[in-house]
């Protein structure tokens, strides 16, 4: 290192001038959205309506405001940039977190089987862990659309509609007309698959008609997809019973029913009836359809299909010029991805005991979105950590109590959780835009597994 | 002009191709035979990547005629046929001249996705591999036997399980035509193979060209503007300029044309003038 090299990296002097400059400058800005916002309130009296001025808050704030960037200033932007290592041309290093790695997603899956009983017979953790469970799932579904063959769909939601009410049609009003009553307690389990079978059609036809479109106008036809599925369950009052929902019957364990007295759960095997069974049962039932996702999906990146998408997402025309067709490689990855989306969306069915529209909105497709992109790279353990970030933070925020302390009177904290939900967002996206996981781990080596950077794997364009 | 020859592995018959008002190629024709190079060369503009957009199917030709003979009698019209099946079916394989790798996947999974059609089939349509039958295993193994024979050609072997994106330059067009030889094919389209190199990786590439000729029963269609690559390996070269043959024949004999000459090298203005006289001359004549 030369020594004008060493030089550059000392503290630069502060130039008092440019400080000043800089805190008026602030201070312009931050009077311009302030006084609008906050100088002035309007207050109910018992007689009239009447402006209180808040100058005091705007002084305080602007105090804090000039002090803050006063003291970056001093202490921290005049800091020596610290010397950039050399990108290596090679492969990536390996840290401790590819040693780790391997051992994650097993231990993991072992706290996951065993967590009923660590419960120790609550019912809150399961309940959480299903609601967690069924979004990992969601995800991994939908990662085979936008994380493996880099499709932005933005109107997931619409295959789990289509598995929840296939679910709640068939086993409340088709079944019961087709075969007789003797089948309900079985409807869970022949609905299932089938479920799965008609969101892929679902998928099918939907990809049909947008395969030709890319990036942002896929996204707006998904988008758009995903509202229609809503519409038509609101409206179409004869079929779907419109926005008052269906009932549906609860999943029996193989024919038992978890209900107390004769014939039930508890009775045929001798045990006291507990509503928490029932529970537990749909814990296991999740857990299975997950780790099912998860083998599938992962097993399917390492068959010729499954890079086929990859490709896709790096670079359809090189795709094209080898064989590959891209119209059926788009229309297998929306297939699947609806599948899983289809059983998730039966299962929830049996799970809530009722289905209806509301269910089923925009904002559900944004947080499975959301979930895939934290995760990061098409990683399937990254999803899985972003779900738990993601669905655990907003299941926090209801029980945040103790914020009340420092929230203003009479604010709920569920109130902030969007907020808070948005502002980790923007943190992640500017801290760690690909998501938690950054390496993409090849399908197939010769000699070591080496993981792939993700500033060379592409996000796809639609 | 060109009768459609017997022999030929591709014969483009009176190809035109109009982009609104432009005419980018017109009425061309020629003929690429197996076990040959062909070079199509011609100034900035003369159309050269139209012609390979045409023949592997990513432009749809205005008029004309693309017919491909495979060396065992089957038939394709490449014209009427989509890009992916004309890969898929007729097996034209093609580089691009902006370097289109799978750059976020490693080398050896780059030519993994080139055999993906072999492969799919093998694992029944992805049934069977998800299942884990044991053809879909040994087709596989055998595609990655494939992957590192070409490795070894093109001299990557011990980079196979590094990111493609990272490698240099050089060795990304040389594996790009690797990549593209993985798909087996009877015709390799190299889009300016040698853009971007220095003179020692050039002279290597001629060497691959050459032993990927004598080696697979392949035609080579090249588009180039290095002339050592194509003088030092071409069977014959093809010229274009605007848009239409100038030229057609071997090296020697196109170096001497004095048509090509003048498309590269210009005219004197004397010259000029009697070209201009000669052509006036033609049109009035045409006209009576």
């Amino acid at each position: 290192m030369t020594a004008q090299d060493v030089s550059t990296l000392k503290a630069k002097p502060i130039d008092f001038g440019a400080v000043a400059k800089d805190l008026l400058g602030t201070a312009v800005v931050a009077m311009l959205i302030l006084v609008p916002i906050i100088s002035h309130k309007s207050v109910i009296t018992q007689y009239s309506l009447v402006l209180e001025t808040r100058w005091p808050t705007i002084a305080i704030i602007m105090a804090v405001l000039l002090s803050v960037r006063l003291a970056m200033h001093l202490f921290v932007w005049n800091r020596a940039p610290k010397p950039v290592a050399a990108r290596s041309a090679g492969a990536t290093k390996v840290t401790w977190t590819d040693t780790v790695a391997p051992y994650v997603l097993p231990v993991m899956i072992v706290l996951a089987i065993l967590l009923p009983i660590l419960a120790g017979g609550e019912r809150r953790p399961i309940d959480l862990g299903i609601y967690i469970l069924t979004y990992i799932m969601l995800a991994w579904g939908l990662n085979v659309v936008v994380g493996l063959a880099g499709l932005l769909d933005l109107g997931y939601v619409a295959f789990y509609a289509v598995g929840a009410y296939a679910y709640a049609l068939l086993s409340t009003v088709y079944f019961p007309y087709w075969f007789g009553d003797g089948i309900v307690p079985w409807a869970f389990y022949i609905t299932l698959p089938l479920a799965g079978l008609l969101a892929a059609l679902w998928g099918v036809i939907l990809g049909f008609p947008v395969l030709r479109l890319r990036g942002d106008y896929l996204a707006i036809v998904t988008l758009a997809f995903g509202e229609i599925i809503r519409l038509v369950l609101i409206n179409w009052f004869d079929f779907t019973n419109g926005p008052q929902g269906i009932t549906v019957p609860k999943a029996t364990f193989f024919g038992l029913p978890f209900t107390a007295g004769e014939g039930g759960f508890a009775a045929f095997f001798g045990i006291e009836h507990n509503r928490i069974y029932y529970y537990i049962f749909l814990y296991y039932v999740i857990l299975a359809l997950a780790l099912l996702t998860y083998y599938v999906t992962n097993r399917l990146r390492r068959l010729p299909i499954g890079r086929a998408w990859e490709a896709l997402r790096e670079d359809e025309i090189a795709c094209r010029s080898l064989g590959i067709n891209t119209t059926n490689t788009k229309l297998t990855a929306f297939a699947i991805g609806a599948m899983f989306g289809g059983f998730a969306g039966s299962f929830f069915a049996a799970r809530q005991g009722f289905v209806s529209p509301e269910s089923f909105v925009f904002i559900e497709s944004a947080i499975i979105l959301a979930i895939v992109v934290l995760g990061g790279l098409g990683s399937q353990l990254g999803i899985v950590f972003a779900a738990i970030a993601i669905m655990g933070a907003f299941e926090l925020f209801r029980e945040l109590n103790f914020l009340e302390a420092v929230l203003p009177a009479g604010t709920d904290p569920v109130h902030f959780r969007m907020l808070a939900v948005g502002l980790a967002m923007v943190l992640m996206m500017r801290f760690r835009p690909r998501g938690f996981v950054t390496r993409r781990q090849p399908t197939v080596f010769l000699k070591e597994r080496k993981a792939v950077s993700g500033d060379l794997v592409k996000e796809g364009h639609g | 002009m060109a009768s459609p020859d017997k022999n030929a592995v591709l014969s483009v018959e009176h190809l035109t191709m109009r982009f609104g008002g432009l005419t980018a190629i017109s009425d061309l024709s020629f003929d690429a035979y197996p076990g040959e190079i062909t070079a199509l060369i011609g100034p900035n503009g003369a159309g050269k990547t139209t012609v390979f957009n045409c023949i592997t199917g990513f432009y749809k030709p205005t008029e004309g005629r693309i017919a491909f003979k495979h060396p065992d009698g089957k038939e394709f019209l490449l014209e009427r046929m989509d890009d992916f099946k004309i890969a898929q079916n007729a097996k034209v394989a093609r580089t691009f001249q902006n370097i289109r790798l799978f750059s976020g996947m490693t080398v050896l999974e780059n030519l993994m996705v080139a055999q993906h059609n072999k492969l799919m089939l093998a694992s029944g349509y992805t049934v069977g591999g998800i299942l884990g039958l044991g053809g879909f295993r040994r087709a596989e193994k055998a595609a990655i036997e494939l992957a590192k024979s070409w490795l070894e050609k093109v001299r990557l072997i011990d980079r196979a399980d590094d990111p493609a994106g990272d490698l240099p330059y050089g060795d990304q067009r040389r594996l790009e035509i690797a990549r593209a030889m993985c798909t087996g094919p009877s015709l390799l389209c190299l889009d300016e193979p040698a853009a971007g190199l220095n003179p020692r990786e050039s002279e290597e590439l001629n060497k691959l060209l050459k032993a990927i000729r004598t080696e697979n029963d392949v035609a080579i269609l090249l588009i180039e503007h290095d002339m050592s690559v194509v003088m030092g390996i071409s069977d014959h070269i093809v010229v274009l300029d605007y848009g239409q043959k100038i030229s057609d024949g071997d090296p020697a004999s196109v170096k001497s044309d004095p048509a090509v000459i003048r498309a590269y090298l210009g005219v004197e203005d004397e010259e000029e003038d009697a070209i201009a006289a000669k052509a006036i001359a033609e049109a009035l004549g045409d006209q009576s």
